[in-house]
């Protein structure tokens, strides 16, 4: 016991001292919100303005021109198949990145990073460059890439896929290893448990994957501007037909196929969403 | 049964070294000690889970040294279960054998007997996220039993329990071993734990196992009848 009379008097002062005050917490609030506030206001505005200038006249006008209508079908299908050709590859990259040490592998990853930080221009001319050296002409003796559709879907395919390598090794890092390894224990190889345990377990970051790759080729340009050129038709892409509207001084033109891209873009989201986070516990 | 000899295990600058003990055939034995003392990375070994670096290891006479997880016929029941959230309690149960390829039928009659065993037959069609923590680990034993291995090695299974659930726990898996005659190798903190299941209480310290015997060794007959879940098949089994 210490009740001596020093300790005493402490307890005593302590219990007289003033409540501490506790300053509010809604400046810290205020402030976080103001700030997304300002963000989420400037996203909504540039859609409503592209809304607002727009009417049902152009969309439809626009829906109706052969080469929009070409270029809405050429993006559709190119974005779909790079994004299957991405996550086809996305997989086993993020997977060996994420649970195999290597030698090399701190460089190995650097480079995957090149598609991300390089300027896309850079990108677009890097690939014609290729195609010409003599690997790239063998090539093109036997597929037309350059300046032809596979040029649109390889320039797509490139940015998109660092993406998704990029996503796909976070979803193999956030799933833990023991649920492979117990497979292991229960008669699998290491592709058995690949395919039947992990690759099940990470199906929502395969979908946000596919969801970031799609999204991205959608919006490509620059590459596709240099590697594939801008031919209507052709190799016409939406972003494309943005540019060249625009380079006429079509400006409802080319706000329409953006708002087309915009439809596009949150209809895949939404699905994205929708399915992503759907989670039968039955 | 359980040989380890001379085991020797390096993991960065951890390391195990000259590692021998013993868990006869059919014994339940629990692995205690110190954290960070090399217990799961020595169960892992066994599991095939782990390089060593040298020594060996015999499951049933058999020497598993080489050989890969898939081959040595280990049920392994990590801590937190480690349950597959895409599959549903059947599946889990029938996992083992899926991969074996063995007949349908077989696989039916295993998981439906395995699924009374551990009281889990209402429950076949959840999936893991619709479970609690007793019933996952019951499942993760399922799992790990449901190819009938010679060796079930379990890491810190009940750590995550309730007191209620963990005496539960307790009766299963003594009749686990009963009705199966596994070799098991528990680790655990507890010594109330140990003192429940063990028939050996191994001890690692400084890297060297020492074999106790255990405080109040009880089989599953000295139990007293409220100490035995009641959603057990084995109630049904004793009654004459």
């Amino acid at each position: 016991m210490s009740d001596s009379p020093v300790a005493m008097n402490q307890i005593a002062v302590r219990g007289e001292s003033k409540p501490h005050h506790v300053p509010s917490d809604l400046p810290f609030f205020l402030g976080m919100g103001v700030i997304g506030a300002v963000y989420l206001t400037l996203i909504i505005a540039m859609l409503v303005a592209d809304a607002a200038f727009t009417s049902p006249g152009h969309l439809l006008a626009a829906l109706d021109s052969p080469e929009i209508r070409y270029a809405i079908r050429l993006s559709l299908i190119s974005c779909t198949l790079t994004t299957i050709l991405s996550l086809w590859v996305a997989v086993p990259i993020g997977y060996l990145m994420s649970r195999h040490q290597f030698p090399g592998k701190l460089l190995v990853d650097a480079i995957l990073d090149i598609p991300i930080v390089l300027p896309p221009l850079v990108i677009g001319l890097s690939l014609l460059i290729l195609f010409q050296s003599s690997i790239g002409q063998w090539i093109e003796s036997y597929v037309q890439i350059t300046y032809a559709i596979p040029s649109v879907i390889l320039a797509q395919f490139m940015v998109a896929c660092a993406f998704a390598v990029r996503t796909m090794r976070v979803t193999f890092d956030q799933i833990s290893p023991r649920q492979q390894r117990v497979a292991l224990t229960l008669g699998c190889n290491s592709g058995q448990a690949f395919w039947l345990v992990v690759l099940p377990e990470a199906r929502r970051g395969m979908l946000t994957a596919a969801t970031l790759a799609w999204a991205r080729s959608l919006g490509e340009f620059g590459p596709i501007l240099i590697f594939s050129g801008a031919t209507r038709m052709k190799t016409e892409v939406l972003p494309t037909t943005v540019f060249l509207e625009l380079s006429v001084g079509n400006i409802e033109a080319a706000v329409a196929v953006s708002l087309i891209m915009v439809a596009a873009a949150v209809v895949v989201l939404v699905i994205a969403r929708v399915f992503g986070l759907q989670r039968p516990t039955v | 049964m359980i040989e380890v000899r001379d085991l020797t295990i390096r993991c960065g600058q951890f390391s195990l070294e000259g590692v021998s003990f013993e868990v006869e055939a059919g014994e339940y034995a629990t692995l205690m000690g110190k954290t960070g003392s090399g217990k799961t990375t020595l169960i892992e070994a066994i599991c095939g889970l782990r390089p060593i670096l040298s020594g060996c290891i015999l499951l049933n006479g058999r020497d598993v040294t080489r050989l890969k997880p898939a081959q040595r016929e280990v049920g392994y029941v990590p801590q937190d279960g480690a349950l597959f959230s895409t599959m549903t309690v059947r599946q889990h149960l029938g996992f083992a054998l899926m991969i074996r390829k063995r007949k349908k039928g077989e696989m039916e009659r295993r998981v439906a007997e395995l699924a009374e065993l551990l009281g889990l037959a209402h429950l076949l069609e959840r999936l893991p996220a619709g479970l609690s923590g007793g019933e996952s680990q019951r499942v993760a034993l399922g799992r790990a039993l449901s190819a009938s291995p010679g060796v079930l090695c379990l890491d810190e299974p009940l750590s995550a329990l309730d007191e209620t659930t963990r005496e539960e726990m307790y009766t299963l898996l003594k009749i686990a071993r009963d009705e199966t005659g596994v070799t098991a190798l528990h680790i655990t903190h507890s010594q109330h734990e140990s003192d429940r299941l063990a028939d050996r209480v191994l001890r690692l310290n400084e890297g060297r196992v020492t074999s106790v015997p255990p405080a109040d060794p009880r089989s599953i007959a000295d139990l007293p009848a409220s100490d035995r879940p009641e959603s057990m098949a084995y109630q049904a089994k004793e009654t004459p």
